[in-house]
Protein backbone atom coordinates (compact mmCIF):
# COMPACT_ATOMS: atom_id res chain seq x y z
CA UNK A 1 0.00 0.00 0.00
CA UNK A 2 2.81 2.32 0.56
CA UNK A 3 3.69 1.95 -2.71
CA UNK A 4 0.46 3.43 -3.55
CA UNK A 5 0.63 6.15 -1.64
CA UNK A 6 3.60 7.29 -2.92
CA UNK A 7 2.62 7.60 -6.56
CA UNK A 8 -1.52 7.93 -5.97
CA UNK A 9 -2.33 10.10 -9.21
CA UNK A 10 0.12 7.89 -12.04
CA UNK A 11 -1.57 4.68 -10.96
CA UNK A 12 -5.15 6.23 -10.84
CA UNK A 13 -4.83 7.63 -14.10
CA UNK A 14 -3.41 4.24 -15.82
CA UNK A 15 -6.15 2.35 -14.19
CA UNK A 16 -8.96 4.43 -15.18
CA UNK A 17 -7.72 5.10 -18.82
CA UNK A 18 -7.80 1.36 -19.20
CA UNK A 19 -11.13 0.64 -18.40
CA UNK A 20 -11.73 3.32 -20.69
CA UNK A 21 -9.56 2.08 -23.87
CA UNK A 22 -11.61 -0.96 -22.65
CA UNK A 23 -14.99 0.29 -23.16
CA UNK A 24 -13.95 1.89 -26.46
CA UNK A 25 -13.12 -2.04 -27.73
CA UNK A 26 -16.37 -3.14 -26.39
CA UNK A 27 -18.09 -0.70 -28.33
CA UNK A 28 -16.21 -1.75 -31.28
CA UNK A 29 -16.98 -4.92 -30.89
CA UNK A 30 -20.56 -4.26 -30.51
CA UNK A 31 -19.98 -2.79 -33.84
CA UNK A 32 -18.73 -5.83 -35.33
CA UNK A 33 -22.05 -7.69 -33.79
CA UNK A 34 -24.12 -4.75 -35.28
CA UNK A 35 -22.99 -5.94 -38.77
CA UNK A 36 -23.18 -9.58 -38.57
CA UNK A 37 -27.10 -8.58 -36.54
CA UNK A 38 -27.84 -6.81 -40.13
CA UNK A 39 -26.29 -9.52 -42.30
CA UNK A 40 -28.53 -11.81 -40.61
CA UNK A 41 -31.36 -9.54 -40.71
CA UNK A 42 -31.30 -9.31 -44.58
CA UNK A 43 -30.84 -13.04 -45.08
CA UNK A 44 -33.18 -14.14 -42.74
CA UNK A 45 -35.88 -15.21 -45.18
CA UNK A 46 -33.21 -16.76 -47.63
CA UNK A 47 -33.86 -20.09 -46.88
CA UNK A 48 -33.68 -21.42 -50.33
CA UNK A 49 -36.07 -23.50 -50.17
CA UNK A 50 -34.36 -24.77 -47.14
CA UNK A 51 -35.56 -25.02 -43.43
CA UNK A 52 -36.32 -22.00 -41.41
CA UNK A 53 -36.19 -21.29 -37.91
CA UNK A 54 -39.37 -21.63 -37.19
CA UNK A 55 -38.28 -25.78 -38.00
CA UNK A 56 -34.61 -25.77 -36.89
CA UNK A 57 -34.90 -23.65 -33.27
CA UNK A 58 -35.01 -25.54 -30.43
CA UNK A 59 -36.85 -22.74 -27.82
CA UNK A 60 -36.34 -24.50 -24.85
CA UNK A 61 -32.84 -25.17 -24.96
CA UNK A 62 -32.33 -21.02 -25.89
CA UNK A 63 -34.10 -20.66 -23.06
CA UNK A 64 -31.99 -22.57 -20.61
CA UNK A 65 -28.60 -21.02 -22.47
CA UNK A 66 -30.01 -17.81 -22.20
CA UNK A 67 -31.06 -18.66 -18.29
CA UNK A 68 -27.28 -20.20 -17.87
CA UNK A 69 -25.41 -17.30 -19.24
CA UNK A 70 -27.63 -14.75 -16.75
CA UNK A 71 -26.75 -16.56 -13.98
CA UNK A 72 -23.10 -16.72 -14.68
CA UNK A 73 -23.15 -12.61 -15.71
CA UNK A 74 -24.64 -12.44 -12.12
CA UNK A 75 -21.95 -14.76 -10.22
CA UNK A 76 -19.42 -13.01 -12.24
CA UNK A 77 -20.84 -9.54 -10.65
CA UNK A 78 -20.26 -11.13 -6.97
CA UNK A 79 -17.06 -12.00 -7.70
CA UNK A 80 -15.84 -8.33 -9.28
CA UNK A 81 -17.80 -6.87 -5.34
CA UNK A 82 -14.99 -8.87 -4.15
CA UNK A 83 -12.21 -7.31 -5.63
CA UNK A 84 -11.80 -4.22 -4.25
CA UNK A 85 -12.07 -5.28 -1.03
CA UNK A 86 -9.14 -7.81 -1.46
CA UNK A 87 -10.93 -11.43 -0.78
CA UNK A 88 -9.04 -13.45 -2.85
CA UNK A 89 -11.30 -16.52 -1.99
CA UNK A 90 -14.51 -14.93 -3.23
CA UNK A 91 -12.91 -13.56 -5.99
CA UNK A 92 -11.54 -17.15 -7.05
CA UNK A 93 -14.79 -19.27 -5.94
CA UNK A 94 -17.31 -16.61 -7.88
CA UNK A 95 -15.31 -16.59 -10.50
CA UNK A 96 -14.63 -20.65 -10.90
CA UNK A 97 -18.68 -20.67 -10.80
CA UNK A 98 -18.95 -18.32 -13.13
CA UNK A 99 -16.09 -20.28 -15.58
CA UNK A 100 -18.12 -23.68 -14.96
CA UNK A 101 -21.39 -21.89 -15.92
CA UNK A 102 -19.85 -20.48 -18.91
CA UNK A 103 -18.49 -23.57 -19.95
CA UNK A 104 -22.24 -25.33 -19.62
CA UNK A 105 -23.37 -22.41 -21.99
CA UNK A 106 -20.41 -23.00 -24.76
CA UNK A 107 -21.25 -26.89 -23.97
CA UNK A 108 -25.01 -26.33 -24.76
CA UNK A 109 -23.90 -24.09 -27.94
CA UNK A 110 -22.08 -26.94 -29.69
CA UNK A 111 -24.38 -29.34 -28.96
CA UNK A 112 -27.22 -27.31 -30.49
CA UNK A 113 -24.63 -26.72 -33.66
CA UNK A 114 -23.87 -30.39 -33.47
CA UNK A 115 -27.85 -31.32 -34.14
CA UNK A 116 -28.07 -28.88 -37.13
CA UNK A 117 -25.04 -29.65 -38.93
CA UNK A 118 -25.82 -33.63 -37.84
CA UNK A 119 -29.65 -33.59 -39.89
CA UNK A 120 -27.91 -31.91 -42.78
CA UNK A 121 -28.22 -28.35 -42.13
CA UNK A 122 -24.73 -27.13 -42.32
CA UNK A 123 -23.28 -23.15 -42.89
CA UNK A 124 -23.57 -24.31 -46.81
CA UNK A 125 -27.09 -24.93 -46.87
CA UNK A 126 -28.64 -21.38 -47.19
CA UNK A 127 -27.55 -17.60 -46.91
CA UNK A 128 -29.88 -17.81 -43.78
CA UNK A 129 -28.07 -20.70 -42.00
CA UNK A 130 -24.68 -18.89 -43.30
CA UNK A 131 -25.66 -16.12 -41.48
CA UNK A 132 -27.20 -17.61 -38.95
CA UNK A 133 -24.03 -19.68 -37.91
CA UNK A 134 -21.42 -16.72 -38.54
CA UNK A 135 -23.41 -14.65 -35.98
CA UNK A 136 -24.34 -17.55 -33.02
CA UNK A 137 -20.76 -18.97 -33.89
CA UNK A 138 -18.85 -15.55 -33.22
CA UNK A 139 -20.81 -14.83 -29.89
CA UNK A 140 -19.71 -18.60 -28.81
CA UNK A 141 -16.21 -17.50 -29.78
CA UNK A 142 -16.17 -14.79 -27.87
CA UNK A 143 -17.66 -16.82 -24.76
CA UNK A 144 -14.98 -19.38 -25.36
CA UNK A 145 -12.13 -16.64 -25.40
CA UNK A 146 -13.44 -15.20 -21.86
CA UNK A 147 -12.83 -18.41 -20.69
CA UNK A 148 -9.70 -18.94 -21.28
CA UNK A 149 -8.84 -15.53 -20.26
CA UNK A 150 -10.89 -16.92 -16.34
CA UNK A 151 -8.70 -19.60 -16.23
CA UNK A 152 -5.42 -17.51 -17.28
CA UNK A 153 -6.22 -14.34 -14.94
CA UNK A 154 -7.16 -17.08 -11.68
CA UNK A 155 -3.88 -18.82 -11.92
CA UNK A 156 -2.56 -14.79 -12.49
CA UNK A 157 -4.46 -14.57 -8.55
CA UNK A 158 -3.60 -17.97 -7.13
CA UNK A 159 -0.12 -17.09 -7.92
CA UNK A 160 0.71 -13.28 -7.51
CA UNK A 161 -2.36 -12.51 -5.13
CA UNK A 162 -4.80 -9.57 -5.63
CA UNK A 163 -2.14 -7.20 -6.89
CA UNK A 164 -3.40 -3.92 -8.33
CA UNK A 165 -2.60 -5.31 -12.14
CA UNK A 166 -4.15 -8.61 -11.84
CA UNK A 167 -7.27 -6.66 -10.12
CA UNK A 168 -7.26 -4.40 -13.28
CA UNK A 169 -7.23 -7.47 -15.55
CA UNK A 170 -10.44 -9.08 -13.44
CA UNK A 171 -12.08 -6.13 -13.54
CA UNK A 172 -11.52 -5.84 -17.65
CA UNK A 173 -12.42 -9.59 -17.83
CA UNK A 174 -15.69 -9.02 -15.59
CA UNK A 175 -16.71 -6.00 -18.13
CA UNK A 176 -16.37 -8.14 -21.19
CA UNK A 177 -17.98 -11.21 -19.58
CA UNK A 178 -20.92 -8.83 -18.82
CA UNK A 179 -20.73 -7.49 -22.56
CA UNK A 180 -21.07 -10.74 -23.80
CA UNK A 181 -24.10 -11.17 -22.14
CA UNK A 182 -25.81 -7.73 -23.20
CA UNK A 183 -25.43 -9.51 -27.19
CA UNK A 184 -26.76 -12.64 -26.08
CA UNK A 185 -30.19 -10.61 -24.98
CA UNK A 186 -29.93 -9.38 -28.71
CA UNK A 187 -29.39 -12.76 -30.14
CA UNK A 188 -32.15 -14.73 -28.21
CA UNK A 189 -35.07 -12.07 -28.97
CA UNK A 190 -33.85 -11.52 -32.68
CA UNK A 191 -32.86 -14.59 -33.77
CA UNK A 192 -34.13 -16.93 -31.68
CA UNK A 193 -37.87 -15.64 -30.19
CA UNK A 194 -38.70 -13.58 -33.54
CA UNK A 195 -36.87 -16.53 -35.85
CA UNK A 196 -40.51 -18.64 -34.96
CA UNK A 197 -43.04 -15.68 -35.05
CA UNK B 1 -18.27 6.30 -3.55
CA UNK B 2 -14.78 6.99 -5.10
CA UNK B 3 -13.04 3.64 -5.35
CA UNK B 4 -9.46 2.85 -6.13
CA UNK B 5 -10.21 2.51 -9.78
CA UNK B 6 -12.27 5.85 -9.77
CA UNK B 7 -15.46 3.82 -11.53
CA UNK B 8 -18.42 3.42 -8.79
CA UNK B 9 -18.59 -0.05 -7.91
CA UNK B 10 -22.11 -1.73 -7.72
CA UNK B 11 -23.34 -3.01 -4.32
CA UNK B 12 -24.63 -6.67 -4.06
CA UNK B 13 -28.49 -5.05 -3.22
CA UNK B 14 -28.62 -3.55 -6.84
CA UNK B 15 -26.93 -6.70 -8.74
CA UNK B 16 -29.23 -9.12 -6.81
CA UNK B 17 -32.32 -7.16 -8.41
CA UNK B 18 -31.02 -6.76 -12.05
CA UNK B 19 -30.28 -10.62 -11.94
CA UNK B 20 -33.83 -11.13 -10.91
CA UNK B 21 -35.49 -8.72 -13.35
CA UNK B 22 -33.00 -9.90 -15.74
CA UNK B 23 -34.67 -13.38 -15.10
CA UNK B 24 -38.26 -12.09 -14.95
CA UNK B 25 -37.71 -10.55 -18.73
CA UNK B 26 -36.41 -13.53 -20.22
CA UNK B 27 -39.14 -15.60 -18.74
CA UNK B 28 -41.90 -13.29 -20.08
CA UNK B 29 -40.46 -13.00 -23.62
CA UNK B 30 -40.38 -16.97 -23.90
CA UNK B 31 -44.07 -17.15 -22.58
CA UNK B 32 -45.80 -14.76 -25.02
CA UNK B 33 -43.73 -16.40 -27.73
CA UNK B 34 -44.47 -20.03 -26.98
CA UNK B 35 -48.06 -18.98 -26.38
CA UNK B 36 -48.53 -16.88 -29.37
CA UNK B 37 -50.28 -14.11 -27.47
CA UNK B 38 -50.48 -11.27 -29.29
CA UNK B 39 -50.64 -10.79 -33.33
CA UNK B 40 -47.55 -11.08 -34.95
CA UNK B 41 -46.56 -7.64 -35.16
CA UNK B 42 -47.03 -6.36 -31.76
CA UNK B 43 -45.29 -9.90 -30.54
CA UNK B 44 -42.08 -8.58 -32.22
CA UNK B 45 -42.18 -5.67 -30.61
CA UNK B 46 -43.31 -6.55 -27.52
CA UNK B 47 -40.05 -9.15 -27.82
CA UNK B 48 -37.60 -5.80 -28.67
CA UNK B 49 -38.95 -3.78 -26.11
CA UNK B 50 -38.33 -6.85 -23.21
CA UNK B 51 -34.95 -7.19 -25.07
CA UNK B 52 -34.28 -3.12 -24.95
CA UNK B 53 -35.49 -3.40 -21.18
CA UNK B 54 -33.44 -6.25 -20.00
CA UNK B 55 -29.60 -4.48 -22.00
CA UNK B 56 -30.42 -1.40 -20.36
CA UNK B 57 -30.58 -3.06 -16.98
CA UNK B 58 -27.13 -5.02 -17.48
CA UNK B 59 -25.43 -2.01 -18.69
CA UNK B 60 -26.57 0.36 -15.81
CA UNK B 61 -26.39 -1.94 -13.06
CA UNK B 62 -23.43 -4.30 -14.52
CA UNK B 63 -21.27 -2.20 -16.98
CA UNK B 64 -22.10 1.06 -15.03
CA UNK B 65 -23.16 3.18 -18.18
CA UNK B 66 -24.04 6.56 -17.19
CA UNK B 67 -22.89 6.38 -13.72
CA UNK B 68 -19.47 7.79 -13.79
CA UNK B 69 -18.72 11.12 -12.63
CA UNK B 70 -18.50 14.33 -15.72
CA UNK B 71 -16.97 14.18 -18.18
CA UNK B 72 -19.02 11.27 -19.28
CA UNK B 73 -16.57 10.03 -21.86
CA UNK B 74 -17.89 6.39 -21.84
CA UNK B 75 -21.39 7.63 -21.99
CA UNK B 76 -20.73 9.37 -25.29
CA UNK B 77 -18.81 6.69 -26.86
CA UNK B 78 -22.00 4.46 -26.01
CA UNK B 79 -24.00 6.87 -27.53
CA UNK B 80 -21.76 7.17 -30.77
CA UNK B 81 -22.07 3.30 -31.08
CA UNK B 82 -25.71 3.02 -30.62
CA UNK B 83 -26.03 5.68 -33.91
CA UNK B 84 -23.53 3.62 -35.48
CA UNK B 85 -25.54 0.41 -34.81
CA UNK B 86 -28.75 1.87 -35.80
CA UNK B 87 -27.47 3.36 -39.11
CA UNK B 88 -25.72 0.02 -39.80
CA UNK B 89 -28.58 -2.01 -39.02
CA UNK B 90 -31.81 0.09 -40.17
CA UNK B 91 -29.60 0.91 -43.56
CA UNK B 92 -28.65 -2.45 -44.44
CA UNK B 93 -32.64 -3.23 -44.32
CA UNK B 94 -33.95 -0.30 -45.98
CA UNK B 95 -31.20 -0.66 -48.84
CA UNK B 96 -32.12 -4.45 -49.64
CA UNK B 97 -35.62 -4.19 -48.89
CA UNK B 98 -35.81 -1.40 -51.73
CA UNK B 99 -33.30 -3.43 -53.93
CA UNK B 100 -35.13 -6.63 -53.63
CA UNK B 101 -38.81 -4.64 -54.28
CA UNK B 102 -37.03 -2.75 -57.64
CA UNK B 103 -35.12 -6.26 -58.88
CA UNK B 104 -38.69 -7.64 -58.74
CA UNK B 105 -39.90 -9.65 -62.47
CA UNK B 106 -41.55 -6.81 -63.63
CA UNK B 107 -43.55 -9.37 -66.54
Amino acid sequence: MTQHEDFPDTHHEMTHNTFFGFWIYLMTDFILFATLFASYAVLRDATFGGPGGKELFNLPAVLLETLILSTSGFTCGLATLAIPVDNKKKVIAWYAVTFLLGLWFFLQVCTEFGHLIQDGNTWQKSAFLSAYFTLVGTHALHILLGLVFIVVFLIQVTRRGLIPVTKRRLTCLSMFWFFSYVVWIFMYAIVYLMGVT
Amino acid sequence: METQQGVETGNFKAYLLAFIGSIILTLAAYFITVNHLFTTWLLNSAIALLAFAQAWIQLVIFLNLGRETKPRWNFLVFFFTIMVTVILVFGSLWIMYHLNYNLMATS
